[in-house]
């Protein structure tokens, strides 16, 4: 195995992948949206319950590459307990992680550092980011599918 | 091994025939991530010898003109150049005549010109459309514009579990409504070879025209539309070797001489005046506005290139290639080929239990082999298996059974890694 798919293949992100956490519906969710990548045709949706601008629960719904899916099982455990403007600002540092904008790993992204070895891989990135897509969609309340192009 | 001596081994190991062959595509020399590229990606695109090479940059370094309208040599030449591509065109399809070529962007192309001009004058509500399981999304979203617009519906030929075209059930969905049928010829996700003199058969029993979707079929088939009899063939330029953005219609003439242009510009008039256009006679009247003159030229020095080879040694080799692809994948603990009929050619498409294909096109595009990975624009396809999408290996006559085997040792890695 090369370096690079050992960074991008942590052990983390295969326990993720192989017992995703979070990966169930959530009945009475306040926000929920589904995203779409076009690539490979992966779907999944994310929910929400924010009470008090506090996300009290997250999880998804749908099923992707080892990337995807461990990125939507890792960014669910995030967001519990998170304000909705932490959410936001974790998404952004994500964000960054991934494609390489931002030298210096966010301080709040924890285990999801895991997934920095995306980078090296551009077309990855859109399987990594997938989750996080429906993420911002559901908190800004737009549940119609977004798309990773 | 070391990727150096790995290198060495691929074409060493190779055929002389393929070795030859693989010294006129400067890309095949190409190293990924250190190691030797194996581009088992042919069935997106091909690779292009360096005679296409030449042909481009030879028509914009030497006779770099319009074509059709200039009185001065480099027009002539240009011009001369680019009607010779189309008789390229004409004979490698065995077409009656040259007007019955006409140069577009690609297969995509070609099935909207026909589905705008042909189809869509010709349909009323509740009329049908035939076409089959296998098809790509380029031959299936036309076909659902100009139903939407007409209101005449799409039928869909079913396929057996193995990727077989059920003739019989296509004979039985034949009726007094169907107005054209549009097949492939060759399917990109499958490999699937469709019985298309027999289709053409049956449906032209019943008086109903044919077009035949070429675009995986042209390099690696000998293409006969005459004896094939089909009223349509469509086929893009870069899968057989070619540039991008230039592709070809056959169109029998009659069938192009009913037809009104869908697009209007320079070059398809006879003469404007604000009062009434006159078209040109075929196939000017849908080569509207300059045309990729380079294209054109590029894509008769691959036509001309391929027919060097032939399309008969092409075959065996590439059978050789499935072969050995089938054997080596089929042992693979947890792996399913999907696509296994009888007739089928250059496409080995998989999945892998546990290991999604993303997965497995970038393990092994570590390993210097490129593979597609995903639903191959045939998301209908796709759902008719159960499955999202594939891995897919599609090989070209200068794939050698070296690159096989690092598409096999690629394959377990991954198995072993997700294990």
């Amino acid at each position: 195995m090369t370096d690079a798919l050992r960074e991008l293949y942590q052990d983390i992100v295969f326990d993720h992948y192989r017992k995703p956490r979070n990966r169930r519906a959530l009945p009475g969710a306040s926000h929920t949206a589904e995203g779409h990548n076009p690539l490979c045709g992966d779907h999944v949706a994310v929910h929400l319950d924010v009470a008090d601008g506090v996300i009290r629960d997250a999880t998804f719904e749908g099923e992707g590459c080892a990337i995807a899916t461990a990125s939507a099982s890792l960014m669910t455990e995030a967001l519990k307990g998170k304000r909705v403007a932490e959410a936001k600002d974790l998404l952004d540092g994500f964000h960054r992680m991934v494609t390489g904008a931002s030298p210096a790993p966010h301080p709040e992204l924890g285990k999801l550092e895991a997934l920095a070895g995306v980078r090296e891989f551009p077309v990855r990135v859109k399987c990594a980011t997938l989750a996080w897509h429906a993420l911002q969609a559901a908190l800004h309340d737009r549940p119609a599918p977004v798309s990773t192009e | 091994m070391n990727p150096a001596s790995a290198s060495v081994t691929r074409i060493a190991g190779a055929a002389p025939g393929v070795r030859r062959w693989r010294e006129d595509f400067p890309i095949l020399a190409e190293r990924v991530h250190g190691r030797p590229l194996a581009y088992l990606d042919n069935a997106a695109t091909t690779q292009k010898p360096q005679v296409v090479l030449d042909a481009l940059t030879g028509y914009y370094a030497r006779d770099n003109a319009n074509v059709h309208r200039g009185v001065h040599t480099l027009s002539q030449r240009a011009t001369h150049a680019y009607e010779c591509a189309r008789g390229k065109v004409q004979r490698f399809l065995n077409a009656g005549e040259a007007g019955e070529i006409v140069f577009v962007r690609g297969t995509t192309e070609a099935i909207n010109l026909v589905a705008q001009s042909f189809a869509r004058p010709r349909l009323a509500p509740g009329d049908e459309i035939v076409v089959s399981a296998m098809e790509h999304h380029s031959n299936i979203v036309p076909w659902q514009l100009v139903c939407e617009a007409t209101g005449a519906r799409l039928k869909v030929v079913p396929i057996d579990n193995e990727g077989a075209f059920l003739l019989d059930a296509y004979e039985a969905m034949l009726g007094p409504r169907t107005r054209l049928v549009a097949v492939t010829h060759l399917s990109n996700a499958l490999g699937t070879i469709a019985p298309a003199r027999r289709i053409v058969e049956l449906a032209h029993d019943r008086g109903i025209p044919v077009l035949l979707d070429g675009a995986q079929a042209i390099s690696h088939l000998a293409v006969d539309v005459r004896a094939l009899g089909c009223d349509f063939y469509a086929f893009s330029g870069h899968k057989v070797f070619g540039p991008t953005g230039i592709g070809a219609l056959y169109g029998r003439a009659d069938r192009l001489r009913s037809m009104s242009p869908y697009q209007g510009g320079g070059d398809m008039i006879r003469t404007v005046t604000f009062e009434k256009t006159e078209f040109a006679e075929i196939p000017y009247r849908f080569e509207a506005g300059t045309p990729n003159i380079a294209g054109a030229i590029g894509l008769g020095a691959a036509l001309d290139y391929v027919s060097t080879i032939g399309l008969d040694a092409i075959g065996a080799h590439e059978r050789d290639l499935v072969a050995r692809a089938t054997r080596g994948l089929a042992a693979i603990p947890g792996l399913r080929i999907i696509g296994t009929a009888p007739d089928k050619a250059s496409i080995v498409s998989f999945t892998l239990d546990g290991v999604h294909p993303h997965d497995i096109g970038t393990i092994l595009d570590q390993a210097g082999v490129a593979i597609r990975a995903g639903h191959h624009c045939a998301m209908p396809v796709m759902q008719r298996f159960g499955i999202g999408g594939t891995a897919r290996a599609s090989f070209a006559f200068y794939n050698t059974r070296d690159e096989v085997d690092a598409l096999v040792a690629g394959v377990d890695q991954a198995r072993r890694m997700f294990r």
